[in-house]
């Protein structure tokens, strides 16, 4: 439960940061879950993919540049979810198809993994 | 079908000769027999016969009581591996229904939905309640679990049971243990029963009489299936220590949709079919995802699973039938 508030706050804070930068005319920060890829307006500075298949997030290790967006695609017949080791985002399941895109923002080395599987594990390097 | 079949004893061979118990023969012809299994445990060491289908009895011996155990109902799953998992659960109630030796009650070891929603809860309930065994004991399975940490699942199941969703309960002399292994998993890990949980049990099983035959039930198993998979449970053993005095333990699981045995000391584990979906033997694919096969093959590699307690022998029999 605590982790949970404390997410809350994060997300408060990543959600007030998204509406300055949003107001300031730049494109907004934060993570979505989405039933289809692609954005309504306006392309990313970056957009970077990692495909779950066969209980796998690949590739493993993503390392991208800050203010990047990473979506993942859920292509297996089982929901999974992509869930930050240390509390940074967060995604609702993901069931086939689905995808879940967060931007990053601050270089940094983010662990993930799927909390239904948490075998599951992946990496967000952000330079 | 009988290639089927072949596979499905090829699968409890495969286990067995883990365990190093050769009943490679036997087995065999098993295959053309088309006909189930009976595990009778016996001072730890399974003993098996062979049924005709549809026989509740076995042996000889009359079951003092008897309860089926189902798994894996996954309602809401569409894809092709089974693309109505409705009527395949109706079939596990249809050949519960047909047993000789009416179960007293049901164990469903978790995965009753595929997305833990409503709907899907509701649908089992609806179905289930087509049972002549009116009681059902549920476990939760992570598929049940999702995104609410449990919350829609205990409100729903967790009324008798503890905040966190385990409980135990004593029928016809036999401790019946439920566990809740698939919340607050850490990245990397394996199933987690908990302190708090491993605590409860410590003292929920300390003032029976070591004569007590007990069943214990779980999702994800209780022993290393696969770990490499993530078929394990990572403080199982310390549960498990909990129960070691006793003389007649069985583990019932889910989780892996496959029949698998093994036996250390007193303790038997057996894990059950999915009423859904098979998955793959352990490491035979790339992933533990669901398996399609020929539909015609399907309801061959689904099933129920059939416990009989006889008082005064301290073994449950244990027996395997498939929906086919």
């Amino acid at each position: 439960m605590r982790r949970q508030i404390k997410w809350c706050g994060r997300l408060a804070t990543i959600q007030m940061v998204a509406t300055f930068l949003l107001l300031a005319g730049s494109q907004s920060l934060g993570a979505s879950d989405q039933a289809s890829t692609g954005q309504a307006t306006g392309q990313p500075a970056g957009k970077a993919e990692v495909k779950i298949d066969n209980f796998s997030f690949g590739p493993e290790t993503l390392t991208v540049s800050v203010g990047t967006t990473v979506i993942w695609t859920n292509r297996d017949d089982i929901p999974h979810t992509v869930v930050s080791t240390e509390g940074v985002f967060k995604s609702k399941v993901r069931d086939t198809d689905e995808t879940f895109s967060y931007t990053f923002s601050k270089a940094g080395t983010y662990p993930y993994y799927c909390s239904v599987h948490p075998k599951m594990t992946g990496k967000i390097v952000v330079q | 079908m009988a290639n089927k079949n072949q596979d499905v004893i090829d699968q409890k061979l495969q286990d067995l000769n883990n365990d190093g118990i050769d009943r490679r023969g036997f087995l065999k012809c098993m295959a053309w027999a088309g006909t189930g299994l009976v595990w009778t445990m016996s001072g730890g060491i399974p003993v098996s016969h062979a049924f005709a289908r549809g026989m509740g009895k076995h042996a000889g011996k009359s079951a003092d009581f008897s309860f089926v155990q189902i798994s894996d109902s996954h309602m809401g799953f569409n894809k092709p591996a089974n693309p109505d998992v409705a009527a395949t659960l109706k079939a596990a109630v249809d050949k519960i229904n047909g047993l000789a030796t009416p179960p007293e009650f049901l164990l469903h070891t978790g995965d009753i939905s595929h997305l833990s929603r409503a709907e899907q809860f509701d649908n089992v309930d609806q179905i289930l309640r087509s049972a002549r065994a009116k009681d059902v004991f549920f476990v939760p399975g992570e598929h049940d679990v999702l995104d609410d940490n449990g919350k829609s699942y205990l409100e729903r199941y967790g009324k008798n049971a503890s905040p966190s969703g385990w409980y135990s309960f004593d029928h016809r002399g036999v401790h019946f243990i439920g566990l809740v292994n698939v919340l607050n998993l850490k990245a990397g890990g394996l199933g987690s029963l908990g302190g708090e949980q491993l605590e409860w049990m410590e003292k929920d099983v300390k003032h029976l009489k070591h004569s007590t035959p007990i069943v214990v039930f779980a999702h994800i198993p209780l022993w290393a299936a696969y770990p490499q998979w993530g078929w394990g449970t990572e403080d199982s053993a310390q549960a498990l220590s909990y129960v070691k005095k006793f003389g007649s333990v069985t583990v019932l699981n889910g989780h892996i949709h496959q029949t698998m045995q093994k036996v250390e000391g007193r303790v038997t584990f057996h894990s059950a079919m999915s009423t859904a979906f098979p998955q793959p033997q352990p490491g035979k694919a790339d992933s533990p995802g669901p398996m399609k096969v020929p539909a015609e093959q399907l309801r061959s590699v689904l099933g129920i699973t059939d416990v009989n307690y006889v008082r005064g022998q301290h073994s449950l029999a244990v027996v395997d039938s498939t929906l086919a």
